[in-house]
């Protein structure tokens, strides 16, 4: 039966802290599961929590009237949910569970607490949280291009 | 409201022939194809005399009684509704000319018939009003009510504050007495039109002994409720939980069917439809009764806003007892039991109202 | 039972003729049309039911000048076949109007104050009225703003009418999700637009129109520049049959957008719009 911390040591993602702070980061996290359906993430409410995915597949949504328009799917080892880092700590989609899906949830005002006081711990989250999302930047770019519709230059 | 006359049952007939000579069409409750329900009445013969109804969650069933009361059962399958607002109107019609306008434009001129409505419950002319207040309508029909002899096992009249006495909205209301060899009905007068008939019906002074046999059926009949419905603060507590598990536990449940609206007397909603002809040169405007859960009584461009069946059962119930406040000024439910009664799974509003309420951790006010 | 006709229609469900009179096409599946058939004044927001022939009814905002009501103008996108049917109407075809119906834009709330627009796509042409009455009457308002966004360049609605706004007022700012080299415009999406605009909150009222998701994060973009939701107003559409009150059909929630919209102002709205297919 593997540990939380196990389970995040393995994700890779808060490799190189230091064993105090992935400690204390291990501290507000525990297992999760949801049934598929799940509203992890509801669009406009408090990020309190946020989500590393052992198994299972998200869907990133923005909810339209005629039902959710998916913008994209996370998968084993993604993280779910970042604007628990940035003010105002709202969330800006959905987020889905799509099958059930095991997950480690993470206290995300214990750790925006934390955060605050000790700055070298937010440093470090920042650089892997910001190379997240220039690559999450890069792949939506590449999405609204719209490469399926359109002729490339000189086509 | 009292009884101040009483008229016996061997001169009812005499009033159904007071209204049919001024011109009235009497319609009212006979039994067809193992139900009771609303069609013309020519004599009491019509009636279902001697018939009691067995109701609960997805059944209805007809039993003999062992009296021969006129009105000795609860409401059926039908309201009064589809009177007020008929299954299929055919708003206009009109032919298509050459630029593709509408010619001749013919709106329908007939006048409503004169109804009589022989039976009608508290709960029924609490459903009109609410129906009338939403809609408006011509309609005016003598109303000749019935005050409830037994509570439906799926009534909850008491619950809504719609019954089981009427106290207004009639012109002549009846309570039948069945009592040793006697069978008779104690009459209130609501309206001078409603005393005007009673002068062409044999009838006598109403003494304390039938009013006092009249309140105790009044009272035997609120006291034998099928159900009941908590509606302190209902509609804050539906607004309050728009995203409870149990909608989705309903709608495991709920086919979808639309019976609940059909026979539900308030609800109202209706599509407006054009049709035309094969060649394009006559159209038709019908407006016709439509249901809230059909997938496409939501449809936008691009789909359905509420296409689960979760969200279609939340809209009906929140719309019945919670919105239509806001939109209406009133609640949607008079607590007749019908749609409980005709859902072909039982599912029963108040049961739903009471798992939503009492999961919040207040007990609820009935139980 | 009989079940025919009960009573005569209200004559707000009877239909009026009104003859093309001109036509327009302004994107690919989308025409301007201007009707004439009679004076029909109306409020800026409002919308008729539109006809044609028998193939079915639909609501649409109107997008004609609210000063010139001998004629009235609609912009209609070919989606289904009642749109499709009034979008192939040719000058001298006669289409069927019911109305006006629904609620206005906040003009009279908006005197003395900075008005702030923020359209689009297709949401322009609902909001083209309250800009042609806001510049009728230029003096008793502030700034005008205009913020459009479109798909692409091809895709945006009344490009002439852009630039003649500018020059009469408006500080128009127009931006697309994706363009070409020859676009010399703004790319991106138009919530962006927002933070640009400067606004004052303290004297803005901001009226919206646009896909229902665009105008939410429009409006979450101007509750972050600090504009109060009761000075916010969006247009919103639901499923519409008799635009009376009648049929139940537009219920939003406790409201009826034939009745209580389609204008609305978002501290109504906002509860109602954060649950899913309600």
């Amino acid at each position: 039966m593997r540990t939380v911390e196990q389970e995040i040591a393995d994700s890779g993602l808060f490799a190189g802290l230091e064993p105090s702070q992935f400690e204390f980061i291990a501290g507000c996290a525990r297992f999760e599961r949801v049934d598929a359906g799940t509203l992890l993430l509801r669009e406009g409410e408090h990020a309190d929590e946020f989500f590393l995915i052992r198994h299972g597949a998200v869907a990133l949504e923005l909810h339209a009237p005629t039902g959710p328009l998916v913008i994209q799917t996370l998968g084993d080892g993604e993280v779910v949910g970042w604007s628990w880092l940035f003010a105002p700590y709202t969330w800006h989609m959905d987020g889905r569970a799509v099958e059930p899906c095991s997950l480690v949830s993470f206290d995300a005002a214990c750790l925006r607490g934390k955060v605050e006081q000790d700055h070298e711990l937010g440093y470090q989250l920042m650089t892997r949280f910001a190379a997240n999302l220039i690559d999450r930047l890069q792949a939506t770019r590449f999405q609204l291009i719209d490469v399926y519709g359109r002729a490339p230059a000189g086509a | 409201m009292t009884a101040a006359h009483v008229i016996e049952r061997g001169d009812f007939d005499e009033l159904l022939g007071a209204l049919s000579r001024r011109g009235y069409q009497i319609v009212g409750p006979t039994l067809r194809d193992q139900a009771i329900v609303y069609d013309r009445i020519e004599s009491s013969a019509d009636l279902p005399a001697g018939w009691k109804d067995e109701q609960d969650g997805g059944r209805y069933r007809l039993r003999r009684r062992d009296d021969e009361a006129l009105f000795g059962y609860a409401v059926g399958p039908h309201s009064w509704k589809q009177f007020q607002l008929p299954p299929n109107v055919k708003l206009w019609e009109a032919g298509i000319d050459d630029h593709g306008g509408l010619a001749d434009v013919a709106e329908p001129a007939s006048e409503p018939p004169r109804y009589a409505f022989l039976g009608a419950r508290s709960c029924e002319l609490h459903g009109m009003a609410i129906l009338d207040r939403v809609i408006g309508s011509d309609l005016d029909p003598f109303v000749v009510a019935v005050q409830c002899g037994q509570a439906g096992g799926t009534c909850f009249c008491v619950s809504m504050n719609t019954g089981p006495v009427a106290d207004g909205g009639f012109d002549l209301a009846l309570t039948e007495v069945i009592d040793g060899g006697e069978h008779y009905f104690a009459v209130e007068v609501g309206s001078e039109r409603g005393a005007e008939v009673l002068t062409d019906v044999p009838h006598r002074e109403a003494l304390d002994t039938d009013r006092n046999a009249a309140a105790a059926v009044h009272a035997r009949t609120a006291a034998s409720m099928g159900r009941e419905l908590d509606t302190t603060g209902i509609k804050e507590l539906l607004y309050r939980n728009y995203e409870h598990p149990r909608w989705d536990e309903v709608a495991d449940r709920c086919l979808t069917c639309g019976n609940c609206t059909m026979v539900c007397p308030t609800c109202f909603c209706t599509i407006v439809e054009d049709t035309t002809d094969l060649d394009g040169s006559h159209v038709e405007r019908h407006e016709r009764w439509d249901s809230c859960f059909t997938v496409d009584y939501s449809h936008i461009h691009g789909g359905a806003v509420r296409s689960s069946a979760r969200s279609r059962y939340r809209q009906w119930m929140t719309h019945k007892l919670a919105t239509w406040w806001d939109q209406f000024g009133t609640s949607g439910c008079v607590g007749c039991g019908r749609c409980i009664t005709w859902c072909p799974v039982g599912i029963d509003i108040t049961e739903e109202a009471r798992a939503i309420r009492e999961s919040e951790g207040q007990p609820d006010a009935d139980s | 039972m009989s079940t025919g006709v009960l009573q005569p229609a209200p004559e707000a469900l009877v239909p009026e003729p009104f003859e093309v009179v001109r036509k327009r096409r302004d994107m690919a599946d989308t025409w301007t049309l201007e009707l004439e058939g009679g004076p029909f004044p109306f409020a800026p927001g409002q919308f008729t039911m539109l006809s044609a022939g028998g193939a079915g009814e639909v609501p649409i905002s109107i997008s004609g000048d609210p000063g010139r009501s001998e004629q009235l103008v609609h912009t209609v996108r070919a989606v289904g076949l009642a749109t499709a049917a009034i979008c192939a109407a040719e000058p001298g075809r006669k289409l069927g109007v019911r109305g006006p119906f629904g609620t206005a834009w906040p003009l009279a709330d908006a005197e003395g104050a900075d008005v702030v627009i923020a359209a689009g796509g297709i949401g322009l042409p609902p909001l083209r009225p309250a800009i042609l009455a806001l510049l009728s009457q230029r003096e008793r308002y502030g700034r005008l703003v205009l913020l459009y966004g479109g798909r692409a360049p091809d895709q945006l609605m009344f490009p002439d009418e852009l630039q003649a706004w500018r020059e009469q007022g408006i500080e128009v700012h127009v931006t697309v999700d994706s363009a070409g080299p020859e676009w010399l415009g703004h790319v991106g999406v138009v919530t962006r637009l927002v933070r640009q605009a400067g606004i004052d909150p303290s004297s803005t009222v901001a009226m919206s129109c646009g896909p229902e998701i665009m105008m939410r994060f429009l409006v979450a973009a101007l509750k972050e520049e600090g504009v109060p939701t009761d000075r916010i107003y969006v247009s919103m559409e639901r499923n519409m049959q008799c635009a009376i009150g009648h049929c139940g059909h537009c219920q939003l929630g406790p409201t009826l957008v034939c009745r209580d919209g389609p204008v609305y102002r978002w501290s109504v709205l906002e509860p109602w719009l954060a649950i899913r297919e309600l």
